[in-house]
């Protein structure tokens, strides 16, 4: 810091900031009021060559800023013009998804999303959290270093693997279960709990893992075994982590698309039962886009559209949970 | 950050004991003479919470364990079942040039998906670098930039891969007229992957210490020269981490692929068409991978199919563990 502070006056005294664009050095103030200034560079002769890597450097990093941009301008170009002409109520309430006749309502996909997404946190929560716990505060040795990387494998694997596990594996059993083909919202649901499982466990791990040792000593100096030190002092300290981890699982699943289609049946309909098929917005968009034209086209990019709004809701979420976490 | 320490042990909540005190009490007249019991009660009841506190901690244990062994089993299930169906499955035929509805060959697709993961990595990974430089080496921490910067790599990174093949299908393939192609499936990627390199490179940079960049000023040189010489050598390790995060995410993919990069089986034809191959369509390995398993005519060379793609998976991860090490060494 005093070495920093130091350069910094001496960029000054050398006639002028090394940067462009940053304020004229010299006052110490401006050192030391709280954000931390990169280390100043003295002014040297290759000016040139130094403002146009900076120049490039700036606009590699718009280049996310234009990405995000070019994706909102485009998707809202191609798909808000057909939720015009359908109609807006009509298109997110609509009750019936036939191209053929020009009927464009989505809502059973909307919540064929939300249930599926639901029934992904249900089973992929519980067992994930728990994970996580073990991880960091029971695993020891050889057990815990072979599950790390179990998890590692497990977030590698790509979702074609898990929906064709689910296709051989999960929906043959949900067949047993009832009637039906399998092809359901809860061999989906279950093949989502599985693939957001990496998820939740490695975010939820860091964050028990960021609590300081003190709570846990206080907590056994307290008189309190490891247990309800970890379960009732630990995790409720790492509650913005473990939350955030849960939004981040959501978001995941609520964005899987090829496990999903995969096994879920993909039928336009409200499923009156766990074992009846589903299909999400995702789903919608990779089946038919394939050979949409004209209005159905659009429609699909449309449906992108509401998944994309619910994504950005997620994000928000996760933003809001990051943010509460810092305050505390 | 408020953790209120309860002086007096709280009762745990769902004891028989504590949730009904009346029961407790009907127990206690029921069995013995009052002024004994009140004497009694107490004791029994000390012991009783004891006892109690000792079960659920003996439960709160025993659920993370069986968390833990389910997790395990998943992960040995998933992996083991693709391994003993696959493995069999593996011929010859599947790795053959040319593809054919008879062989099923996955060779180009395995070509393919290697051209398709280096071309994406090609463009994101300078541009994320560069990117990450200039939040950590250049920009004003904290500046209305760098926190819009950071605000959208975070949207990006948690938008669903199926939204990336919408925009790359509407912005590369036909607004751009490039067609299903190499190009607009990698440039597609490239914008998916490009949170990854950026965020791990900044992390990686960010842990580089200040003497570094110190030292360099000191001995003379600029701000490009210092970063090019002193700060990126030993974030290079971090940089290669997030590379390969990228490189696996480039080889799972399928829903951005899809109606960006086509399904047509075929290596891209450098050596007859030079760089217009680039325009060529061709299918990833797990794009083939999918269109196997929804025609759901080869289902084993489908088995076949994942053991190569985990098997690529292991390899990255792998990978990822050597990397991990080196940046504990370059550490110490």
């Amino acid at each position: 810091m005093l070495f920093s502070l130091l350069s910094e006056l001496s960029a000054g005294a050398a006639g002028g900031p090394g940067a462009p664009g940053a304020p004229a050095a010299g006052a110490p103030g401006g050192a030391a009021s709280g954000t931390p200034a990169p280390v100043r560079a003295p002014k040297r002769p290759h000016a040139l060559r130094e403002g146009v890597a900076r120049v490039l450097f700036a606009t590699a990093a718009a280049l996310s800023i234009a990405a995000v941009a070019l994706i909102c301008l485009f998707l809202l170009v191609n798909g808000v013009p057909a939720m015009a002409k359908i109609g807006l109520p009509e298109f997110l309430f609509g009750m019936t998804w036939r191209p053929a006749n020009d009927l464009f309502g989505i809502f059973p996909m909307i919540v064929g999303s939300l249930y599926v997404t639901a029934g992904a946190i249900v089973v992929g929560v519980p067992g994930g959290l728990l994970t996580a716990v073990y991880l960091s505060r029971f695993a020891r040795g050889r057990v815990g270093s072979f599950l790390r990387s179990g998890v590692e494998l497990l977030a590698g694997i790509p979702s074609v693997v898990y929906g064709f596990f689910g296709l051989v594996v999960i929906v043959p059993f949900v067949r047993l279960l009832g009637p039906g083909t399998g092809l359901s919202v809860l061999a989906a649901s279950l093949i989502l709990g599985i693939m957001i499982l990496p998820t939740i466990i490695t975010v939820a791990q860091s964050a028990l893992d960021a609590v300081p040792a003190r709570y846990y000593e206080g907590a056994l100096a307290l008189g309190v075994d490891h247990e309800h030190a970890v379960f009732k002092v630990v995790a409720p300290a790492a509650a913005s982590g473990i939350m955030a981890a849960i939004v981040l699982g959501l978001g995941r699943a609520i964005g899987e698309t090829m496990a999903v289609v995969m096994v879920a049946g993909n039928m336009p309909i409200i499923p009156d039962s766990l074992l009846s098929g589903v299909r999400t917005m995702t789903a919608n968009i990779v089946l038919e886009m394939g050979y949409a034209a004209d209005l159905h086209r659009e429609a699909l990019i449309a449906t992108g559209v509401v998944l994309f709004v619910f994504v950005l809701l997620t994000t928000m979420l996760l933003s809001v949970i990051r943010k509460r976490g810092e305050a505390r | 950050m408020s953790i209120a320490f309860n002086p007096r042990p709280r009762r745990p909540r769902f004891s028989p004991v504590a949730c009904s005190p009346v029961l407790g009490a009907l127990g206690a007249v029921d069995l013995a003479p009052s002024w004994f019991a009140e004497e009694d009660a107490l004791e029994v009841r000390i012991a009783r919470t004891a006892r109690h506190r000792r079960a659920v901690s003996a439960l709160l244990r025993w659920l993370t364990y069986a968390a833990a062994a389910v997790t395990a089993a998943v992960l040995l299930f998933v992996v083991g079942y693709i391994l003993v169906r696959g493995v069999p499955a593996l011929s010859p035929d599947l790795f053959q040039w040319e593809y054919t509805s008879e062989n099923v060959s996955l060779l180009p697709a395995l070509a393919s998906t290697v051209i398709m993961a280096l071309l994406a990595l090609a463009l994101a990974v300078p541009v994320g670098v560069g990117a990450a430089i200039y939040l950590v080496e250049y920009a004003r921490r904290g500046s209305r930039f760098v926190r819009l910067v950071r605000v959208t790599a975070e949207t990006l990174q948690g938008i669903p891969s199926i939204i990336y093949g919408l925009f790359g299908m509407l912005f590369f393939v036909t607004a751009c007229g490039w067609g299903l192609s190499l190009l607009s499936g990698a440039c597609t990627l490239a914008i998916m992957v490009l949170p990854v390199i950026m965020r791990t490179t900044e992390e990686a940079l960010m842990a580089v210490p200040d003497s570094y960049r110190e030292g360099g000023f000191g001995l003379g040189a600029g701000r490009l020269r210092t970063v090019a010489r002193c700060v990126l050598p030993s974030a290079v390790p971090g940089i290669l981490g997030g590379v390969i995060l990228a490189l696996g995410r480039c080889v799972g993919e399928v829903a951005a692929l899809l109606f960006t990069a086509g399904t047509v089986a075929q290596i891209p034809d450098f050596a007859g068409q030079g760089i217009f191959a680039l325009f060529d369509s061709c299918r990833t390995l797990a794009v083939h991978m999918y269109t196997l398993a929804c025609e759901g005519l080869h289902v084993n060379e489908a088995y076949a199919t994942s053991v190569v793609l985990l098997i690529l998976v292991l390899l990255l991860n792998a990978a990822m563990r050597v990397v991990a090490q080196k940046m504990e060494v370059s550490k110490k």
